[in-house]
């Protein structure tokens, strides 16, 4: 299992933000994304999932591999906590989602509506749901927003558990996750150089 | 798929999922109608069968913002696009379910708004067969126009614009069935239009708003 990304460029909104990114993960390795507010983390990793085009370069990743999590947990607030678990382990074809409850605590709220949820533990369920979809490559964009110290590490010890299971992570975040043996990519030395503005006539044509 | 129709299905059941909406509207606005048009029983039955496709159209209208627009703010559609199941399943399987939660609720409770109309009994049968036949398109169509616009705010209003000239074809069609049944006459040829019409949209529409979601969730 390997994700590749070679010389890639990013736009938001057509405005270019990272050019010239190469990365390489192998399994059980994790790659730690870091980096101002607006250099391009979240684009970075929506292209890496998927969800948009990349500009230029290429992503290698294998197919049915990729768990994408970002700011929002796509949690239903009138289903229950264990409904909300239950729901995204059927979409990824698994049945039992026992263990992502005790990994994050859950167990207390697990009948709970998640409406009535606090946002920390909004968020443990969130990241609840990347351990029931039994994909390899996690693709996390600010996973421990409003998570507490404990919360951190139970999320930090459910990563290395991946880790340790031949998974892959790429993780965007500004706090320490006491993973030591992550590695540290700074994309603000990617930045895009902007656009040369000798497109003024392109723009009417 | 199956997990996603039990979702969406169950999340429209309970508390603010608008379960009910849509047939209350309908029954409001069919409750209307004598008011507007006054309580003459013959010139009712004559556009019972045409007030009541209107009501049932406006209702299936009521609630397509809720298709998509749910499930972009909360993020589960981003989730859903990386996840296994392929987008056209995901939209198919989403107007389904809205299918099951307004459209069939609609079908049930024809016959007693009828009954208000004075719809003559003849007409039952054939109303009740051209909605049954005729709303999947609508839900079909309702989520294109959802995906056309899911990325917006508020885009209520102009999912009602896009949408409500797409409805036209299935609303001549099955009025015309019902009227005809009504009248007792040979309802075939336009039943078979509007089954088409169904058939069409539910099979190529899918692919149609899979794309225009990819392009909005980018």
């Amino acid at each position: 299992m390997k994700l590749k990304v070679s010389d890639l460029t990013i736009a938001r909104g057509g405005i270019p933000v990272l050019e010239g990114l190469s990365f390489a993960l192998d399994s059980g390795q994790a790659l730690v994304l870091r980096g101002p507010n607006g250099s391009g983390k979240t684009t970075l990793l929506r292209t890496v999932a998927g969800l948009q085009p990349a500009v230029l370069g290429r992503i290698d990743v294998p197919p049915e591999s990729l768990v994408y999590a970002g700011h929002a947990d796509g949690i239903k607030p009138t289903l229950s906590v264990a409904e909300n678990l239950k729901f995204w382990a059927e979409v990824f074809g698994n049945k039992d989602y026992s263990h992502a409850i005790d990994a994050f605590k859950l167990a207390p709220l697990a009948d709970r509506p998640a409406g009535a949820l606090s946002a920390g533990q909004k968020r443990r369920l969130g990241l609840a749901r990347l351990l029931v979809t039994g994909r390899t490559i996690w693709v996390l964009d600010e996973p421990t927003v409003s998570l507490d110290a404990e919360a951190v590490a139970l999320f930090a010890t459910a990563v290395r558990g991946h880790l340790a299971a031949g998974g892959l992570a790429l993780i965007a975040t500004h706090i320490d996750l006491g993973l030591s043996e992550a590695q540290v990519l700074d994309v603000g030395g990617y930045r895009a150089k902007p656009l040369a503005e000798n497109d003024f006539d392109g723009a009417f044509l | 798929m199956i997990a996603l129709l039990l979702r969406d299905i169950r999340l429209a059941m309970r508390a603010g999922g608008g379960f009910g909406l849509g047939v209350s509207f309908f029954l409001i606005v069919v409750v209307l109608v004598p008011f507007g048009v006054g309580p003459q029983s013959v010139l009712l039955a004559k556009i019972a069968p045409g007030m009541l496709w209107l009501g049932a159209l406006l209702a299936c209208l009521l609630s397509l913002d809720r298709i998509l627009a749910l499930d972009w703010e909360d993020g589960s559609l981003d989730l859903l696009a990386t996840s296994p199941l392929p987008m056209e399943g995901v939209v198919s399987v989403k107007a389904l379910a809205h299918w099951v939660t307004t459209g069939l609720p609609l079908v049930a409770v024809t016959p007693v708004l009828g009954l208000l109309l004075s719809l003559p009994e003849a007409g039952y049968k054939w109303l009740i067969i051209s909605l049954f036949v005729g709303t999947p398109a609508l839900s079909v169509i309702g989520t294109f126009g959802a995906a056309l616009t899911v990325g917006l705010k508020r885009g209520g209003l102009l999912l009602s614009l896009l949408v409500l000239p797409l409805y036209v074809p299935t609303l001549i069609f099955g009025a015309e069935v019902a009227r005809r049944g009504a009248d007792g006459f040979d309802t075939t040829t336009p039943l078979l239009m509007l089954a088409g019409i169904t058939c069409g949209t539910i099979a190529l529409l899918p692919f149609a708003s899979a794309a225009v979601l990819r392009v909005n969730l980018r």
